[in-house]
């Protein structure tokens, strides 16, 4: 639709796939490392919306489809276990569950 | 010329958006932050010439999972940050390490891809719905047979883990 550098486009992708993975690396919350893993799944979308539009094939966005369903799996089930933690130890903290026993 | 601009204003709302849901201290302002910031991808995604991922990313990404975020995160207290004082740590200890990591693998990226042979523009042109349809049910039919079993595993496993059980519980 416009004239955009595909270089360009993959560099936001990777400045946003960046921005996520600090978020992973440094929060111990685990809801937020969730959120970050949203951005990180979102910037890779971003790159694969990119490519198909370079080339002009359908390819990037199926791709982009597929990252969509693995993210509504991925937030379903983390949600749950969010839940679940916040119900038996009252925090989301994620260092706790280095004290995970049976 | 003007739609150039309004696709790099959008990628710079994204950026910002998303430091500031890693930044974030409460779970609903990052939770919003992070709508705006899908929302800015969705306006990228559009001017890239794909409206069917635009309508989808609004949709489906900020429609239907951040709403669940939001209901998760309201209706069983998920919320914010209160930490045990044992896990607190300074600014420094808990952002410097992983800034200086991350930083490090983004000069590496910026560098590969200023430095490729790769310069080719974006052909103007629309990649609409109708042929990721064609696509989707022609040759990616496997794929999309995975990613149904994909969300019924999903689904399952976030009855079986979110259930209340009232048996085997201790704290």
């Amino acid at each position: 639709m416009i004239d955009i550098a595909i270089t360009h486009v993959f560099l936001i992708s990777a400045l946003l796939f960046c921005v996520g993975f600090i978020g992973v690396l440094a929060r111990r919350n685990t809801l937020f490392m969730l959120m970050s893993l949203e951005v990180m799944l979102n910037a890779v979308g971003l790159a694969f919306v990119g490519a198909g539009s370079l080339w002009q094939q359908a390819d990037g966005q199926i791709m982009f489809i597929l990252i969509l369903t693995l993210a509504a799996a991925e937030v379903a089930i983390g949600l749950a276990l969010l839940i679940r933690m916040q119900h038996q130890r009252h925090n989301v903290d994620v260092d706790g569950l280095s004290k995970l026993r049976g | 010329m003007t739609l150039e601009w309004i696709f790099y204003f959008a990628a710079a709302i994204a950026f910002v958006a998303s430091v500031k849901v890693v930044t974030g201290e409460n779970a609903i302002h990052a939770l919003l932050y992070l709508v705006v910031s899908l929302l800015a991808v969705a306006m990228c995604f559009y001017l890239l010439g794909a409206p069917f991922a635009a309508g989808l990313e609004v949709i489906v990404y900020a429609g239907a999972i951040l709403v669940l975020f939001v209901f998760a995160v309201m209706m069983f207290d998920l919320q914010g940050d209160r930490q045990p004082a044992v896990f607190q740590q300074s600014w420094s200890a808990t952002w410097l390490g992983p800034v200086a990591l991350t930083f490090t693998l983004a000069i590496l990226l910026t560098y590969i891809l200023l430095n490729g042979t790769f310069d080719k523009g974006i052909e103007p042109g629309i990649v609409g719905a109708k042929q990721v349809g064609i696509a989707l049910y022609g040759p990616y039919l496997l794929a999309v047979e995975i990613a149904s079993f994909l969300l019924l595993a999903g689904l399952i496993a976030g009855y079986h883990f979110a259930k209340y059980s009232t048996q085997g519980e201790h704290r």
